[in-house]
């Protein structure tokens, strides 16, 4: 097995970085992959909350680069996937902590274990973002259909570009198919016209990305949820296979229903 | 090794330290940086380093790497002065500075001279958020200038493209100085010291060139052919 290290990052914070990894390694480890996330977010770690880890937590990935614990002490295992750890950050240091030689070599002891590294990047582009993409074999950019979050990641496809880190692959994230048809949101091709990039997913505007992350159990287990949906269509996107597109347009919902019969757009 | 350190030369300045190199492969420049850093490393601890690298080609690799091995010394690299146009283009990519606040005014006497109406820097992708390009010539985009990034040249600006970030030209005073593009809905264009704010996005876009008219305001206008 030689991982492949998959860097996720956005430039402004928000935007649902951290609910992309959990959602994308839980994915990867359903269908059968083994995953190892990293949380680069030092000093602010969340990545152990959202996967619902965070009693279990003993040594950090600080630990390991200073020494204090050996690589495999600091991989906690899911709840649900034997497949599937994390290396959490430590919460009491700050991102100087790391350097990015230090991320190469984590990585590339890893390498040998997984199919997946994901690392959650922090926002910004200082140090902390240096430290999580200088591994990566590929990067998704993560951004939501706001000016601002666009600027941002534009900036951050920029220095990829400038680092020679391949071609990033983009999530738009939290679209709501309404407010575009409305005229009241950017749309998908406004984004992808003004960044250039090739699109990965649209992950819909959906509540239960929010209550999932709150109980530590991630949207993309459930059957049920949209934006889960689109995470697995990601997933799949990652190892390869070809997934079509889902047609946001077409709703079930009540509302939706009732909207259309009263001709109401 | 001795002989290697004498390579680089580390003087202190306004702005922190200031490492000049003498012209040899950037191999050996950079080791010799490294090996002086390492052998004074109480004194380099938290110091801002500007580098002038002199005629020497340096692509976004070679930056990179030195950045983040200084950075592991705990020096941070702020500045790249370099008297060659691809190394000044790389270290704006990496948002370093290439003008440090001391000028050097024999070289901007010869980059004054050196300037042509017929020079151009030809800039061939595009140009995203946080990007600032500056040339003392004519600038030419071949791709489009997303909002965030500037572009600012002391002759013309031509961008064949979209234009949505700040250009300047003429931006040492040349109030004839022009710009155009094939979308210029730019939100913010200079000439010279005259502004104009942001231009309508246009539903359906045509050529413009701006430039300052008889009433001496920044206009735009279609570009029209023959």
């Amino acid at each position: 097995m030689t991982a492949q290290v998959i860097t996720v990052t956005s430039g402004k914070g928000g935007v649902g970085k951290t609910t992309a990894v959990a959602n994308l390694a839980t994915a990867l480890a359903a269908d059968g992959k083994k995953v190892i996330c990293i949380d680069g977010d030092i000093g602010l770690r969340n990545l152990d909350v959202v996967m619902g880890l965070e009693n279990r937590i003993v040594y950090d990935i600080v630990d390991v680069i200073e020494g204090r614990c050996k690589l495999k002490q600091a991989m906690i295992r899911d709840k649900h996937n034997p497949e599937l750890y994390l290396i959490p950050a430590a919460q009491t240091r700050d991102k100087n902590a790391v350097s990015p030689s230090d991320m190469l070599r984590i990585c590339k002891e890893l390498r040998p274990e997984a199919d997946f590294i994901l690392i959650d990047s922090p926002a910004g582009i200082e140090r902390g973002f240096r430290n999580a993409i200088a591994a990566a074999d590929k990067v998704l950019v993560v951004t939501n259909p706001e000016v601002s979050a666009v600027r941002d990641a534009d900036r951050v496809v920029g220095i990829l570009e400038a680092e020679e880190k391949g071609n990033p692959l983009l999530i738009l994230n939290r679209l709501n198919p309404i407010l575009v048809k409305n005229n009241d949101m950017l749309s998908a091709e406004d984004v992808l016209d003004l960044l250039g990039i090739q699109l990965i997913g649209i992950v819909p505007e959906d509540e239960s990305v929010i209550i999932g992350s709150n109980r530590g159990a991630p949207v993309v287990t459930e059957v049920k949820s949209r934006a889960g949906q689109a995470f697995r269509n990601i997933a799949k996107r990652l190892q390869g296979q070809d997934v079509p597109f889902m047609d946001l347009d077409q709703q079930s919902g009540l509302w939706n229903t009732i909207q259309k019969l009263t001709g109401r757009k | 090794m001795e002989q290697i350190t004498a390579l680089v030369q580390i003087k202190g300045i306004r702005d922190g330290l200031l490492a000049t190199f003498i012209d040899a492969p950037w191999e050996d420049q950079s080791v010799a940086l490294l090996a002086q850093i390492d052998e004074r490393q109480a004194f380099f601890q938290g110091a801002r380093l500007a580098m002038d690298v002199g005629p020497q080609v340096l692509k976004v690799n070679d930056l990179v790497e030195l950045r983040d091995r200084l950075s592991e010394r705990n020096v941070s690299l702020w500045a790249v002065i370099s008297e060659s146009p691809t190394t000044e283009q790389t270290s704006q990519l990496l948002g370093l500075a290439t003008r440090i606040s001391k000028p050097r005014p024999e070289e901007h006497k010869q980059s004054a001279d050196a300037i042509s109406d017929e020079s151009a820097l030809f800039v061939n992708k595009t140009l995203r958020s946080g990007t600032r390009i500056e040339y003392p010539g004519n600038i030419v985009v071949v791709g489009d200038v997303n909002p965030g990034a500037e572009i600012i040249a002391d002759g013309n600006v031509i961008v064949w493209g979209r234009v949505r970030g700040v250009i300047h030209a003429g931006a040492k005073g040349d109030r004839s100085a022009y710009i155009c593009a094939l979308d210029l809905s730019a939100n913010q264009l200079r000439i010279a010291d005259e502004v104009s704010a942001s231009l309508k996005p246009q539903k359906d876009p045509r050529p413009e060139i701006a430039s300052i008219n008889g009433e001496g305001r920044l206009q735009a206008e279609l570009w029209h052919t023959g």
